[in-house]
């Protein structure tokens, strides 16, 4: 008789290739196989799906340490994430098949930490996404193996699957300025993510519109400059919360505050931040940019980033420097003359060269890296080796163009040009996101390990809570796919095939990801 | 308020004091003029009721439930609210509502409810209800306003297709509500099409059995749809059904044999099936019965008969079409076929009693149809609508437009400023042939919207079309003034529960609460 199966998750962690076996030596069952990588998203490296199927049910399924494990019952975020994939694969079922009698063929997934040091209470960074990586990306992968059969049961075949991402860094850019993002859809997009293995959250969380983000150091930022100071704002409390809730998923948490450009809203708040514009001899009442000139914005800069470094714990921030507009600057007497005294000439972007290198010695002191936006690059300024370029601009041989500049000076870059998801158009653009390749340029392979990955943006102009979601998932999925899976995943059919499964197994975990095309899922969104 | 009757055409015409610092109403109504006067409103001591002249009274079920729903409306945090505002002293305040016809139990339709239904919910009620508004401090008041008002067209449509995704029935409910706020009347069910066949027909079960997504999870029982019926009866919304034929029947194939023609390769059939096949008796009789049974579950007078993008090449491929073809002397002309086949159809819910409307395809084949057919503008771009408008509206038919209001196409930007800047009745013809365009519909094709994205997707750039459809068009030629008005309305939805997208940067007081 059958007693319990017991199935393992091994982990590895030194190798820096794991291998998720799944392996049960017990009774056969053959099912029919639609597809060869069934609903598997983001593809793994390697899978082999035999045609062996056994049962689970959700009475007698557990998700546990092995007992080779390095780490235990103690590890929060272990003990999390099993209950989370718990529910994800029998979260419906549950209730229509809470009978004991089922029997079920296996009863247990085995998690092996092989990793000498399991870091469980860190954040996932850099350096320790490998560890993470497997562990979610081992998880997530075991509970799309799951299948509902004709009768309601839930089954997994035996599988083989060995994998690691292609990437570092694959992001989700949220803009939480143009229209503010209550925090609810903030942690349901960082759950989706996770169905996703995306890793990085950046946060575009202040620009012109709003300053939503609560500064301990500066509450007047948004007091004055958010929508609403209290129910358009991210109290430190909601900051903290939605950084846990990442961090539990293995997703990290990187804040832009982007300046010198984009920062009206940083004025209302914050007197002689911003460069008064001039008509002809007198102010115009109007702001331009950050005005770089004065030491009191250098204090104010060091103030903030130091709360910022201690808010985010991620090892990153990113400092936007994007879309300068000298018009102002010019226009001002103050700024005409400090140009003259550092003999800059006409040529604004020193001035901005001047600024944000100031800036980034400043925010070096919080040992904190760099991300920045291209134009600070294009622009020439002085920046430490081991600065992130963000590529964002340009058509496809434009960026192409860029990412070979970036990387032959000897940065490292991550591609957004062909993932504006704000843009919507008519029909199956996924399709378009998906063919794009961040390491597709002219370049050495030197100069391709440079790119650590990319980032889907979903600016903020026409989105807020009514429309994120279903506009994000699952476009959002093709990139993520760009960027976990082996660079030789390109076919559009197969993935069209696997995608539509992925985003009705995203629609039954209660995210309303939009239809690909016509078609139906067996559980339709119920949240109308 | 005062309700007053001294116009006889507008039996409920609302006179009311106060209320202002209002941004608006949408759709905005022929002739508006707030007065700085406002008066307090007071939850406690606020009271619908029927005027003394009123034909119906009190058990008029269309208005006491739409009095009960506007009261939640006009004071969304009521039952919050509930402790503090217990011991007002304010006078009560009566919104007293005239009716002329006492028709409270019957649908609304062309002509015979325009009183009870446009004028008293839509004129009277949804723009009262948009008229009062809360301060910082929580009160609720209302200028006076004299308002007159009547819509431009007396057909203002949305179309939603529930067969190339199953949209559920809340979802479609909630579309009605919608609908309702922007004074829309008619949606437009194109409840089935090749993708899948939801409607469970008495008659022909396996329809639905064999052609739904799902025979089970995927469909719409007799009670869902009478649900829909009676919900958009409710909010003055009639419901036009479509059954699209001859074209776009591939779901029917499944659950109903030797209705699709079998197209064949070469002298044996391929397996494959194409549209409707004319030249079988069967087929009319399976249609006359079908119809009959439709003409009985919708109430409304008029039945969406489809008969666009009918692709002749299955046709021309099967013999025995091609010999029937020959028998009727048609020659080699499929369009023949085709228009022998819709005045078929026509004919058979004549029979029943039900006005037709069509696609503009069929007027473009030539068919003998009858002259109270409606045709249904779907096509092209303005100047080639606009052609069309003038060819159709010449030959004496009236017509429905839609062709600039396909909202399923989307792009990046306030596109809404597109639909809004539509003009139905620039096409040249006559007076008379401008008269003969009874309105116009928003069509939300369904190849990419379910019910993860539709009511975003829908709102509020529908409500622009929507006022296009209601209000002077002179007086509403200006879209950027009607953008802060339209942004104001859309955060009315957001307040109302309705998941409308944002029009561009900025904020609503009240966000969207879900995710």
């Amino acid at each position: 008789m059958l007693k319990f199966a017991s199935l393992l998750l091994a982990l590895s962690f030194c190798q820096g290739r794991q291998h998720h076996n799944i392996n049960n030596d017990d009774e056969v069952v053959p099912v029919f196989q639609a597809s060869k990588y069934s609903s598997l998203w983001p593809l793994p490296q390697k899978v082999q799906i035999s045609e062996i199927s056994f049962k689970l049910s959700g009475t007698s399924f557990k998700i546990v340490d092995a007992k080779e494990s390095s780490a235990g019952s103690s590890c929060s975020i272990l003990q999390s994430a099993y209950r989370r994939y718990y529910e994800y694969m029998f979260g419906s079922a549950k209730k229509q098949w809470g009978g004991k009698n089922r029997r079920a063929d296996l009863t247990e997934l085995h998690v092996w930490i092989t990793s000498p040091d399991s870091e469980c209470d860190a954040y996932p960074g850099v350096t320790s996404d490998e560890s993470c990586e497997s562990f979610y990306g081992g998880l997530e992968t075991f509970s799309q193996l799951v299948y509902e059969d004709e009768y309601g049961a839930k089954n997994i075949n035996s599988s083989k699957i060995s994998d690691f991402p292609r990437f570092a860094h694959r992001g989700v850019l949220l803009d939480s300025s143009r229209h503010f993002l209550p925090i609810k859809v903030i942690l349901a997009n960082l759950e989706t993510m996770a169905m996703n293995k995306i890793n990085v959250f950046h946060w575009h969380i202040v620009d012109d519109q709003s300053f939503p983000y609560l500064s301990r150091t500066f509450p007047q930022l948004s007091q004055q400059g958010a929508y609403h100071p209290y129910t358009h704002v991210y109290t430190p409390a909601d900051v903290k919360m939605v950084i846990e809730f990442a961090r539990l998923r293995g997703i990290r948490v990187i804040p832009e505050f982007d300046t010198p450009g984009h920062t009206q809203s940083w004025g209302k708040g914050q007197t002689d931040l911003l460069t008064p514009c001039f008509s002809g001899s007198k102010p115009s009442g109007t702001f331009g940019p950050v005005n770089p000139i004065l030491n009191t914005t250098y204090d104010f800069m060091t103030q903030f980033f130091k709360e910022v470094s201690t808010v985010f714990p991620d090892t990153y921030v990113h400092l936007g420097g994007d879309e300068v507009d000298f018009t102002c600057w010019k226009s001002n007497p103050d700024i005409q003359k400090f140009m003259e005294q550092q003999q800059f000439g006409e040529d604004y972007s020193k001035l901005e060269s001047f600024y944000i290198q100031r800036l980034l010695d400043i925010v070096s002191t919080t040992q904190k890296g760099y991300l920045i936006w291209q134009e600070v690059f294009d622009n020439g300024v002085k920046l430490k080796a081991d600065t992130l370029i963000h590529v964002w601009k340009g058509n496809q041989q434009q960026y192409q163009n860029e990412m070979a500049n970036v990387t032959a000076s000897g940065y490292q870059t991550l591609l957004s040009t062909p993932w504006y998801l704000n843009r919507i158009s008519y029909g199956q653009d996924w399709q378009g996101f998906y063919k794009a390749d961040p390491q597709d340029f002219k370049g050495t392979d030197e100069q391709k390990k440079l790119v650590i990955g990319g980032e889907a943006c979903l600016w903020g102009e026409y989105v807020d809570a009514t429309n994120l979601t279903p506009r994000l998932w699952p476009r959002a999925s093709a990139v993520a796919e760009r960027l976990w899976s082996a660079s030789n995943v390109t076919d559009i059919d197969d993935a069209f095939n696997r995608l539509s499964l992925h985003r009705c197994r995203m629609v039954e975990r209660g995210i309303p990801a939009e239809p690909l095309f016509s078609s139906y899922c067996p559980h339709e969104y119920k949240g109308v | 308020i005062e309700v007053t009757e001294k116009d006889p055409c507008y039996c409920c015409r609302i006179l009311m004091k106060q209320a202002v610092s209002v941004k608006g109403v949408w759709p905005l109504p022929q002739s508006f003029t707030i007065s700085s006067e406002r008066y307090p409103l007071n939850p406690q001591a606020f009271y619908f009721a029927y005027g003394k002249q009123s034909a119906a009274q009190e058990g008029c079920s269309v208005l006491d439930e739409a009095f009960k729903r506007y009261f939640s409306l006009i004071f969304p945090d009521y039952i919050s609210a509930y402790s503090i505002l217990q011991f007002s002293e304010d006078q009560p305040f009566t919104v007293q509502v005239s009716v002329g016809l006492d028709d409270c139990d019957g649908y609304p339709d062309e002509n015979s409810s325009e009183q009870l239904y446009t004028l008293c919910l839509s004129t009277g009620l949804e723009t009262f209800s948009q008229l009062v508004y809360q301060e910082d401090f929580g009160s609720y008041f209302v200028n006076k306003t004299e308002i007159e008002d009547f819509p431009r067209f007396q057909f203002r449509g949305i179309l939603l297709d529930t067969s190339r995704h199953y949209l559920p029935v809340r979802a479609i409910l909630k579309t009605l509500d919608a609908m309702a706020f922007s004074k829309f009347n008619v949606f437009h069910w194109h409840i089935v099409d090749d993708p899948s066949f939801p409607y469970q027909s008495r008659t022909f079960p396996d329809l639905s059995a064999k052609g739904a997504f799902h025979p089970m999870t995927h469909i719409y029982t007799q009670s869902d749809v009478r649900r829909v019926i009676s919900y958009a009866r409710m909010r003055g919304i009639r419901v036009l059904p479509e059954f699209d034929s001859p074209g776009h029947t591939q779901s029917w194939g499944k659950g109903q044999s030797d209705l699709l023609t079998p197209c064949y390769r070469g002298s044996t059939p391929s397996g494959t099936f194409g549209p409707v096949n004319p030249a079988l008796p069967s087929t009319y009789k399976f249609m006359a019965t079908l119809f009959k049974e439709v003409s009985s579950v919708f109430p409304d007078s008029y039945i969406h008969l489809g008969g666009d993008e009918v692709n002749f090449s299955c046709w021309k491929s099967n013999p025995d079409v091609r010999a029937f073809m020959q028998k009727m002397g048609f020659g080699t002309d499929f369009t023949k076929l085709e228009a022998y086949y819709m005045e078929n159809i026509v004919n058979i819910t004549t029979a029943l009693n039900k006005t037709s409307i069509v696609w503009q395809d069929v007027f473009d084949y030539h068919e003998r149809i009858p002259k109270d057919t409606v045709l249904h503008i779907w096509k092209g771009d303005p100047a080639s609508y606009e052609a069309e408008l003038s060819r159709i509206t010449k030959a004496g038919y009236r017509v429905l437009l839609a062709a600039p209001w396909y909202i399923n196409h989307i792009s990046y930007g306030q596109d809404w400023r597109n639909y809004y800047t539509v003009q139905p009745l620039n096409f040249s013809g006559t007076e008379e042939q401008k008269k003969l365009v009874i309105g116009g519909e928003v069509c939300m094709w369904g190849e990419y919207v379910d019910a993860t994205n539709l009511t975003p997707r829908l709102w509020p750039r529908a409500s622009a079309a929507a006022e296009r459809l209601w209000s002077d068009e002179k007086q509403t030629s200006n879209v950027d003034k009607a953008f802060p008005r339209l942004q104001d309305f859309r955060c009315k939805l957001l307040r109302r529960g309705i998941q409308a997208e944002p029009l561009f940067v900025g904020h609503c007081k009240h966000e969207y609460q879900g995710v």
